[in-house]
């Protein structure tokens, strides 16, 4: 028998299926777990969670922990930290893992205190050590520190979603779901009294073909303006770094990057971006990187495989016509 | 109404970039980056200021840093903060959220009452946004995280509107709680110069290990259950290939890759 304890992810629920981001860290548990010689499992809170449960098991859980009740079916602070530190003491997990999604975001923090232990915030890489310690790998300074929680255990990360891989279903496999009772708690502090959704405006840019971030570079609100014109020429997702969206130019929804959204897009256009490793480590995998810097020695230049040295106030009017005229002559042929 | 905030001293997020981790060292190369109020902290100060004049809160700040963390003290204290703490001392050197968060749960309950505490959501150099919800756990009172607006802050249980996913989270809380504040809640004041000239009288009363009262082997490094165990300088490179001509053929050769990917 292995001298650890079992790798949890803790699973998130929306639209009756799991959260893409709870499926993406199982396979992530899954791989540590094997490497550990212990299960993989996970547990899951809120109401009706029948579809999210199976995505769980078809994505590598060994054991499901489940409290599916009306009680839970909004995220409440005080019960979710209550019964995940209930099941955490009881079953000694060495791992915890959790999404870096609104729920993950507070919960997290909020567990780690209570169970005395460490926790490491949006990493972008995972892995055993030689003595088998959890390295959390974060981005910082141009690039990478790994952190450890060398004594307290469970060792607990957050990670964003599409840091890791979507892991293949396999509807065969068979798990078992252990039912977890609701406790009583007296009134609450805080009570989540209803998630209002808003209609968001743009696309998802998690799912975007194309995306077009713009950074300080772009230098004001008209050239910003143009970053934009290029996006709706390329029907492209307009993303953007953390200095936009200080600058007011931008939606924080719409940052790309460590403490912000992860991407893939097939195609990504940095225009006025440096390069800085807590936005790059954000486009994680793009087939085709493209940068727009007016400073041919800029480190985006390194980071990229087509380079424009403009200045893009110049650069984006041309690109845009120029897409412009070619799908009208594209139009044309057919 | 009492009211807490706490502030951070960050390094100007403007120059951080000049922050390099040194490739022979391994370690970093602060470069005299000043430090500043951590923006977020601005809007966490805002909310705490009208409180104040809305209702007569009194408002204390508390920051754990260096020495010259005590500008940026000072600096609350000349926006309107009618008092200022620093937390300065060794043995908080080195500390992780965990060990921030149980230094300043320690410094506040120093402070005397409370019934209000408030955060930014995050920080723009560590940005766990660990430490908020922590001092929370630690002091006892309910938390929120990423509160853009106050409903309603009449009575013990006030109620506000937090992001969530494509939306928001409407929540009730009762106090003492502790916020922490996203850049929607308000626009931060700029100083003025006749807050200047009354906060010259106000001191700012500096707190250590010791007059905290809490055992070291909680505090700073040796209280951090995490530690950097390594930094390294890698990056994600590629082979460029830079496009060459006048600005109308690097754009003629942009369309035509672009073109070939399938995008167009
Ligand atoms: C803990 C932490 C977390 C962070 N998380 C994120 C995150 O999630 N996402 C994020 O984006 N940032 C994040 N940051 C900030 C990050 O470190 C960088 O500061 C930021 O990404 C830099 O943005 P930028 O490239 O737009 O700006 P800058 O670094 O200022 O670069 C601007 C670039 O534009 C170029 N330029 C200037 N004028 C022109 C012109 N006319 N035409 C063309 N190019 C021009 C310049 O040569 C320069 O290279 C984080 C920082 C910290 C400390
Ligand atoms: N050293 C500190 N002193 C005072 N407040 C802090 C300190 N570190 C973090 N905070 C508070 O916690 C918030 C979140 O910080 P962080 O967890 O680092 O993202 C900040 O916006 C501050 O309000």
């Amino acid at each position: 028998m292995s001298s650890f304890g079992p790798v949890w992810v803790i699973a998130e629920q929306s639209e009756c299926a799991a959260e893409i981001v709870s499926l993406q860290l199982v396979g992530k548990a899954r791989q540590l777990a094997e490497q550990l010689g212990v299960n993989c499992e996970s547990v899951l809170l809120g109401s009706n969670l029948g579809g999210a449960v199976r995505d769980l098991l078809a994505s590598g859980a060994d054991r499901v922990y489940l409290a599916d009740d009306p009680r839970l079916e909004l995220y409440q602070p005080a019960l979710y930290s209550e019964i995940i530190c209930m099941l955490a003491e009881k079953w000694k997990p060495e791992i915890i893992l959790m999404g870096s999604t609104f729920m993950g975001r507070e919960l997290a923090p909020l567990v780690a205190a209570r169970l005395r232990t460490g926790l490491a915030a949006h990493c972008t890489g995972l892995r055993l050590d030689r003595d088998n310690r959890l390295e959390q790998l974060i981005p910082a300074y141009g690039g990478l520190m790994s952190i450890v929680c060398p004594e307290k255990r469970p060792q607990m990360a957050t990670v964003a979603r599409g840091v890791f891989a979507t892991p293949a279903r396999d509807a065969q496999r068979k798990g078992e779901i252990v039912a977890v009772p609701v406790p009583e708690m007296g009134e609450p502090t805080v009570r989540t009294l209803e998630i209002v959704r808003e209609p968001v405006s743009d696309g998802q840019l998690e799912d975007a073909r194309v995306i077009v971030s713009g950074g300080a570079g772009a230098g004001s609100a008209e050239g910003w303006e143009a970053v934009r014109e290029l996006c709706r020429e390329l029907g492209a997702g307009l993303a953007c770094t953390r200095p936009a969206v200080d600058a007011g130019w931008a939606p924080l929804e719409s940052m790309i990057g460590q403490s912000g959204k992860m991407v893939s897009p097939e195609v990504y256009i940095g225009v006025g971006v440096s390069g800085e490793q807590q936005h790059m480590v954000g486009v994680v995998g793009a087939k085709l990187m493209i940068a727009v810097n007016n400073d041919p020695k800029s480190p985006v230049f390194e980071q990229v495989d087509l380079g424009v040295a403009e200045d893009c106030r110049e650069f984006l009017p041309v690109l845009a016509s120029k897409i412009r005229a070619y799908r009208e002559s594209r139009k044309a042929c057919v | 109404m009492n009211v807490i905030v706490c502030v951070k001293a960050v390094p100007d997020p403007k120059e951080i970039c000049k922050i390099r981790i040194d490739p022979a060292t391994k370690t970093l190369l602060r470069c005299d980056v000043p430090l500043v109020i951590n923006p977020l902290d601005k809007n966490a100060l805002e909310a705490a200021l009208l409180l104040k004049e809305g209702r007569g809160a009194s408002v204390t700040v508390i920051s754990m840093g260096p020495p010259p963390a005590e500008t940026i003290v000072k600096e609350c204290m000349a926006l309107g903060a009618d008092r200022g703490i620093l937390l300065s001392d060794r043995a908080f050197g080195g500390a992780d959220a965990f060990a921030t968060a149980y230094t300043l749960a320690g410094a506040i309950v120093k402070a005397g009452e409370y019934d209000l505490i408030l955060c930014g959501m995050a920080s723009s150099d560590g940005a766990t946004e660990w430490v908020g919800p922590q001092i929370a756990t630690f002091l006892g009172i309910p938390a929120v995280t990423m509160v853009r607006k106050f409903e309603s802050q009449e009575g013990a249980a006030w109620r506000v509107l937090a992001d969530w996913q494509n939306g928001y989270r409407r929540v009730e809380v009762r106090l003492p709680a502790l916020l922490t504040i996203t850049r929607d809640l308000n626009r931060p004041r700029a100083l003025s110069f006749s807050g200047i000239l009354k906060s010259r009288k106000k001191t700012i009363e500096q707190w250590g290990r010791e007059f905290l009262d809490l055992p070291s082997e909680a505090l700073g490094a040796k209280g951090s259950p995490t530690i950097v165990s390594e930094m390294s300088t890698v990056r994600n490179r590629r082979d460029v290939k830079m496009l060459r001509g006048t600005i109308e053929e690097k754009a003629d050769q942009l369309v035509g890759l672009l073109a070939e990917s399938g995008v167009l």
